[in-house]
This record gives C-alpha cells, sequence and structure tokens, in this order.
C-alpha cells in the first residue's frame, strides 16, 4: 500500500469519527436543553466539575443512565479519540509496509498521546 | 441568563468564529475564546477547553477533505508531531499553573501576532528540490499536483523546524488554540517546505496536538460539557460552511477584516488581562 491509499483511509476515518462525535454530543445537547432549558448558566468562576463526569469510567457509567452531561462528555471522548486512532491506524500500516523508522516514530507519538489521555483515566 | 439563552448565543457567536476562521485559514479557536471571555464573561478555563475540542472537530473533518487531493504528507506531519505533542502536554500542565490574567494577556499577545499576519498575508518562500541529508535519512521530501502533475519538494532544516513546533505545541496546550499559524511559520519557512503542503499538512497534525492536551484538560475539569456542546458543534457547522464559501470569497479584503477584528479583540484580552477584569 502506497502513502496516498493510506491518506485515503486516514481521511475516512476522520471524518466517521467526527460526525459519530458530532451526532452524539447533539443528542447529548438535545436531552441537555430539555432537562434544563429554563436553568442558570452561570460560568464566571472557574470551579472543577463533579468528580464522576471527569474519569473515562464515570462518563460511560452515567451516559449508559442517560445523565445529559455525560452523553455530551461521551461524544467529545470520541472527538478526542479520533486523531488517536489515526496514529494507531498509521502506524499498523507502517508496519505492514515494514516501513520500521515511521512504525517507531507513529508509537512514540501514540504514546505520548496514552500519556495525557490516561492522566485523565 | 438561562441555558437555553446562553445555548443559543454561544451557538451562533461559535457558527461565526468557525466560519470567519475556516475562510481565513486562522481557525475558530482564535475568536471564540475571546467572544466567551469578553462577550460572556465566561472564566479563561472554560472557554479554552470548549476551543480545544472545537479545534479537534474542525481539523479532523477539514483533513478528510485535503487528504483527497493529496496534498498534505503523511511522514513529515507523523514526525513533527513528536514535537507538537510533546509541547502540547507541558502547555496544558503551565495552564493549570498560570493565572487567569497571564493567560488573558498571553492570549492578547498570540492574537497581535495572529493579527499582523492577517495583513501581510502568507506566501511560498523558495522552494528547494533537495532534501538536506538529516531529511533525507528520515525521508521528508515528496510530491504534490501542480497543475495536474506532480512536482518534487525537498525539505530542509529539520531541528529548527522540530523545535518551532514544539513551540507550537506549547502554545496550542496553553491557549486552548490549534497554533496553526505557527505550525505553517515552521514548515513553510524553517523548512522551506511548498506553502500549500504545508497549511494542509499542519491542519492535518491540529488535532492530534490538541488531542495530546485534551486528557489534561479533561483531568482539570477545563471542558466542561455544558459549554463545549455549543462551541464544538457551532465553530463546526460554521467552518464546514466557511470551507464551502471560500472558493467564491474575496479572501484578500476578507483577511484585512479579520485581521482588525482580531486586533480589537487582542487589545481588548490585554487591556482586560492588566486590569484584572476577566
Amino acid at each position: 500500500m502506497d502513502d496516498r491509499r493510506l491518506e485515503i483511509i486516514i481521511g475516512r476515518l476522520l471524518r466517521a469519527g467526527v460526525l459519530l462525535a458530532a451526532a452524539t454530543v447533539f443528542a447529548g445537547g438535545v436531552l441537555y436543553l430539555i432537562q434544563h432549558h429554563s436553568g442558570p448558566a452561570n460560568y464566571h468562576t472557574f470551579v472543577a466539575g463533579a468528580a464522576n463526569t471527569r474519569s473515562v469510567s464515570g462518563i460511560v457509567i452515567s451516559a449508559a443512565h442517560g445523565q445529559s452531561e455525560a452523553i455530551i462528555e461521551l461524544g467529545l471522548l470520541l472527538l478526542v479519540l479520533t486523531p488517536v486512532a489515526r496514529v494507531a491506524v498509521a502506524m499498523v500500516v507502517f508496519l505492514l509496509e515494514r516501513d520500521r523508522l515511521y512504525a517507531v516514530v507513529s508509537l512514540i507519538v501514540l504514546l505520548i498521546l496514552a500519556f495525557s489521555l490516561l492522566h485523565a483515566a | 441568563m438561562t441555558a437555553l439563552e446562553f445555548t443559543a448565543v454561544v451557538l451562533v457567536l461559535s457558527a461565526l468564529a468557525g466560519f470567519l476562521g475556516a475562510l481565513t485559514g486562522l481557525g475558530g479557536g482564535v475568536v471564540v475564546v475571546p467572544a466567551l471571555v469578553l462577550a460572556l464573561g465566561v472564566d479563561m478555563k472554560y472557554a479554552i477547553g470548549a476551543s480545544l475540542v472545537s479545534v479537534i472537530a474542525t481539523s479532523s473533518g477539514a483533513a478528510s477533505a485535503y487528504v483527497r487531493e493529496g496534498f498534505s504528507n503523511i511522514r513529515i506531519g507523523m514526525f513533527l508531531e513528536i514535537a507538537t505533542t510533546l509541547g502540547a502536554v507541558a502547555g496544558a500542565f503551565l495552564t493549570g499553573r498560570v493565572g487567569t490574567h497571564t493567560l488573558a494577556i498571553v492570549f492578547g499577545l498570540m492574537l497581535l501576532q495572529a493579527a499582523y499576519q492577517s495583513f501581510k498575508g502568507m506566501s511560498d518562500h523558495g522552494v528547494s528540490i533537495e532534501s538536506d541529508s538529516l531529511a533525507t535519512r528520515l525521508r521528508l521530501g515528496g510530491a504534490y499536483p501542480v497543475d495536474g502533475k506532480p512536482q518534487r519538494y525537498g525539505v530542509r532544516n529539520v531541528p529548527g523546524g522540530f523545535a518551532m513546533m514544539f513551540g507550537a505545541g506549547v502554545l496550542s496546550g496553553l491557549l486552548g488554540i490549534g497554533s496553526g499559524a505557527v505550525k505553517v511559520i515552521a514548515m513553510d519557512r524553517i523548512m522551506r517546505i511548498p506553502f500549500k503542503v504545508s497549511t494542509t499538512t499542519s491542519n492535518f497534525m491540529i488535532g492530534v496536538t490538541a488531542a495530546a492536551s485534551a486528557g489534561l484538560y479533561f483531568s482539570h475539569g477545563y471542558i466542561d460539557p455544558r459549554v463545549a456542546m455549543p462551541v464544538m458543534l457551532g465553530v463546526l457547522f460554521g467552518a464546514l460552511i466557511g470551507a464551502k464559501v471560500l472558493i467564491h470569497a474575496h479572501v484578500k479584503t476578507l483577511r484585512i477584516v479579520f485581521g482588525v477584528v482580531i486586533l480589537t479583540l487582542a487589545i481588548e484580552m490585554i487591556v482586560s488581562g492588566f486590569t484584572g477584569k476577566v
């Protein structure tokens, strides 16, 4: 497989990821507005959010229970994972091409991303 | 303000920011953060958290269109992403340490630079066919279509470009923006990569760079779903429309208008930072 085909696969992956994420955020947003439309909106001072919506497992469990803010966060999480998936796909393709140098380069990027994301989990 | 009113206002502001960002190539984050902070009094940290996710959305959305045309260089992108992701992690750590006033001032200075670039415009800087020895060993050179025919290009000064990319990553992680303009400078001016390849590869890298700070943003609680939801959907929608209009737009006039807007926002951000209004 040449670079061109790799780029087309990655292009499709990115679009699918963004669409899925946007649809999830939209669904969560509609639900949130139905439940809280006349509630207050005050974001003048930063206060760290509720702990259960900050860990990955917390987000998934709350979203499964239909909690609207958690559904939005799930969509945002899918969005963040889209570019991560694109690095992982590139690494696999470089491995298949026996391009060791770029497989290692992709792995380094993937490890840095994992470090940041595991920090959140 | 009720939640419904807030969501509606933010959706409109974000769509406008995404639209202008796509037309000028500077990205939506540059406008959406000051708009949220100055117009709605949203805390800097919520604003940059929401901006960061919108940056990932527009970068990934637009990249799928560019790759089909064969301009972006996946090896250059992947290699330089080592620098931008490391920088982004460092920048995201810094955001937690730096006070809101300082963040506003740094953001304002970045806007000043963006305004300057917007007035001046960006263009090709002497492209070379041959790569230097390090770039050759890394196989960074490539080809891109010019009038339908593939045109070869070389890559130079990899260490210089790498260092600049680290800086772009720090800025992205610190301010929740794509810092595409700095990435383009690193590739186009320092590494002598053709302008079209630089801009599309930069766009490709923005999503990965922003994803590197996203984990830390989540754990610090900067990404509030109630703020991020309308920002992400609005910017994405505006950017998609902007990309469609781009073909027919008077880019030069538009850049000057955008430059004036950014300059105004820059001054207001800096003043608010010093007077402690944000």
